[in-house]
This record gives structure tokens, sequence and C-alpha cells, in this order.
């Protein structure tokens, strides 16, 4: 008989190895990927879902979680869930004090739909100046925008509001 | 040897659902063609970037398509021949030079920005749950395309001309948009989907904002092209697909 809190226990900790790919200081817990674990006899699901519709890094994060829980013995299958839609809402407030060490600047707390045009500008992650500029929306990867510190001159990856 | 093309058995919903999911992949795929040729690194970024929301956007609804019809997602991609493809003529006109490209981001997004957010209550679970993902996307990418049509448009001289041009000549397939065939109806009216013509005065008002800053001229509202969702294509939907698809087609269930 095997102890489902215990399996779960175990399960968790070994998903707490398991970082996104891009952003190596996250962990899946802190990025608000992983939705759910539950123990189903000898079986461990677990349930992601998605930051954005087209994110390349969902299919190695399946296959690291795989790896991992099978590298703690638990044998696991993995569920991709769109609904509730991911948000930036659910980055906890350890993971925005790791992504600023990091050098990428945490996204804004609030969702709210943004107007057309404008946008608050992120202070710089490096120098901590508010005198910085976008470059581009779009940056290294699809969570992130390119700014740039008018301060200390660097380029900076910000976290997109989403 | 060339692979058997599917044949989807078309209820109203997976008709519905296919224009929506063909819509964002050939735009998508349109995009990536720039991979490579954008005008700046940065911009070669944001439209790869672009391209993989709208992929994305398609892989899910495929996904959804298959449970209802059967197929899996690359099989409705990659087997279906020109005539079963339920895309817009807009998105699969060629990329053009880069005010082409962008105004048509601009009118479709325009759109896709009004029907995503509608459809965030649609009573298909799956489609609500792609729009609401979809539609925090795609207020970038207009924003994006945008203020890449502004810039073009009170830009110089010849960019103002390019863009104007741009503009006149894709209007025309703007409409096709908020069009709906007779089988939609029952769908709209079940809140499957929102009723595009619904969303035609907000888009209206997008596009007079947008184009007021541009300094461009609104094109009439003429006669406008139609026959995208009944599979009738122009002649460039068949060119893309035979890139698009040349691998599966070549070497059927192909993997890596």
């Amino acid at each position: 008989m095997v102890d489902r809190s215990a399996l779960r226990d175990r399960a968790l900790a070994a998903l707490e190895t398991v970082t996104d790919p891009e952003i190596p200081v996250l962990t899946i817990g802190d990025l608000g990927i992983l939705r759910d674990v539950t123990v189903n006899g000898d079986t461990v699901d677990v349930t992601i879902t998605p930051t954005y519709s087209g994110c390349p890094a969902m299919h190695m994060i399946t296959l690291e979680i795989e790896t991992a829980l099978a590298r703690a013995g638990i044998r696991s299958r993995i569920h991709t869930t769109l609904s509730p839609a991911w948000t930036t809402d659910w980055l906890t407030d350890a993971a925005r004090s790791k992504l600023a060490a990091y050098g990428i600047a945490p996204p804004a707390h609030t969702t709210s739909r943004r107007a057309l045009f404008g946008e608050a500008r992120p202070d710089c992650p490096l120098c901590g100046s508010q005198d910085t500029e976008l470059i581009s929306e779009f940056g290294s990867t699809a969570c992130k925008a390119l700014h740039r510190c008018r301060t200390c001159r660097e380029p900076f990856d910000a976290f997109k509001c989403h | 040897m060339a692979t058997t093309s599917i044949v989807v058995e078309e209820t109203p919903r997976v008709r519905q659902l296919l224009g929506r999911a063909d819509d964002a992949l050939i735009l998508g795929h349109r995009l990536s063609e720039w991979t490579g040729h954008s005008p700046t690194l940065e911009e070669e970024l944001a439209l790869a970037n672009v391209a993989l929301d709208l992929i994305g956007q398609a892989r899910a609804l495929y996904e959804h398509i298959g449970t209802l019809t059967g197929h899996t997602e690359d099989q409705l991609a990659y087997l279906r021949d020109a005539p079963a493809w339920r895309n817009c003529l807009l998105v699969e006109l060629p990329n053009g030079d880069f005010a082409v490209s962008m105004a048509r981001l601009v009118l479709v997004s325009a759109f896709t920005d009004l029907f995503w957010r509608a459809a965030t209550t649609s009573t298909d679970a799956m489609l609500a749950a792609v729009a609401a993902k979809a539609e925090k996307e795609t207020a970038y990418h207009l924003r994006h395309a945008a203020e890449w049509l502004i810039r073009l448009g009170d830009g110089t001289a010849e960019s103002h001309t390019r863009a104007q041009a741009a503009l006149d000549d894709l209007w025309p397939y703007a409409g096709e948009l908020f069009s709906t065939t007779p089988s939609d109806a029952a769908l709209i009216e079940a809140g499957v989907v929102p009723d595009p013509a619904s969303l035609h005065a907000a888009w209206n008002a997008t596009m007079d904002a947008v184009l007021s800053r541009a300094t461009l001229i609104r094109p009439p509202d003429g006669w406008q092209q139609s026959g995208g969702r009944n599979g009738q294509h122009t002649e460039h939907l068949g060119f893309l697909l035979a890139e698009m698809q040349y691998l599966q087609r070549s070497y059927p269930g192909a993997t890596w």
C-alpha cells in the first residue's frame, strides 16, 4: 500500500528541481506553470499550463518533469490545461525577487488590460534606475520584452505583464 | 510517394473552428517567412514571436477539432488540400513589402483582438480557454503592428506612399473577417462564437484611430473579396501549402 501523502511529498520535492529552461533561476512552481499534483494509485498526475500559446519550452518542461519524477522512482502522467489562462499574477514573490536578482525586471503586479498605446516602464534590474526605455515588446522569449536603461546604458529583459 | 489527403467531416462547429485555426496558422506561417529577412534583429524576433503565438493558438484549436473529428493536429495542418482550408483570403496573400505585412497584421489583429475577447465567454469551454490566452497575446500583436503602420504612414514620403498603397490593396479583403456562412447562425445563437458582424463598429473605431495617427486615408468600403471560408482560395494558398506541407507529404508520419 502506497502512502499517498508521502508519495505526493516526494513528487513535490522532485518537482522543486524542475526549472524553466529559459529562466533557470525559476522553478515551474515559482512561475505558476505547475497547476496540480495528485496521486492516483501508484501514479502521480501532474497538470501544467503554458505561459503563452506557442511557448516552445513546454515540450522540454514536460520531458524534464517526467525525468525528475522517474529519477525519484515515481511513475507519472503529465497533463496540459489551458484554463484558467496563465497570468503573471501567479508569479510568487520569491519568483519576483529571483528574477530581479537574475537581471530580468519582474512584471508589474496588475494585469488589467492596457491601453492600445503606452505602458509603464519597468525599473532597471541592474542599477535600479527608473529612467528606462522600451527597445522591443518582443524579446528573447515569448514572455519577455527588451528594454534599455538610460542611466547605466545596459539593455535588459523584462518579464511581460500578461 | 505522396500521402493521401484527409477529408474532414465538417459539422457547423468544426467548420467554424477550422476557420479560426486556419486563419491563425496561415498568418503565422506568412509571418514566419520574415525570419531571416526582417529590417532589424529586434523586428526579426518580434515577428517570429507573433508567428509563434499564432501557431500555438492554431495548435490548440486543431487539437480541439481533433477530438471532434478523430484527426491529429498534424493531419489537419499537413494533409488537407487547398479547397479544404477555411481561412479568409486576407491571411494567405503574399507578404509583399514590410508595409503590406504590417497593414495586414493591423487589419487582422484589430479583428481577432475583439473576437477573442468576446469568445472568452463561449459555451464551448475549449474555445473559451484558447480565447482567454489568445486575447492577451493579440493585444501585443495589434499594438506592435499599429505602431509600425503609424511610423510608416507618418514617416517619409516613400514609406507613406507604400503604406497607403498597402492599405488600399488589402482593404477589399478585410470584409471577409466579418462574414458568416449559413451554418454559423445556430452557433452564434447558442453562444459558441460571437457574431463577427457585432464587432464591426469597434473594429472601425480602432482602424480610424490608427489611420488618423498614421496620416493614412481610410479606403472606401466597397465591394469585398470573399470565398476563403468556402475553400475558394487565391492561387497563393497552394504555393504556401506546397512549402508548409512538403515534409509530411514526402515523408509521411516523419517525426524528430
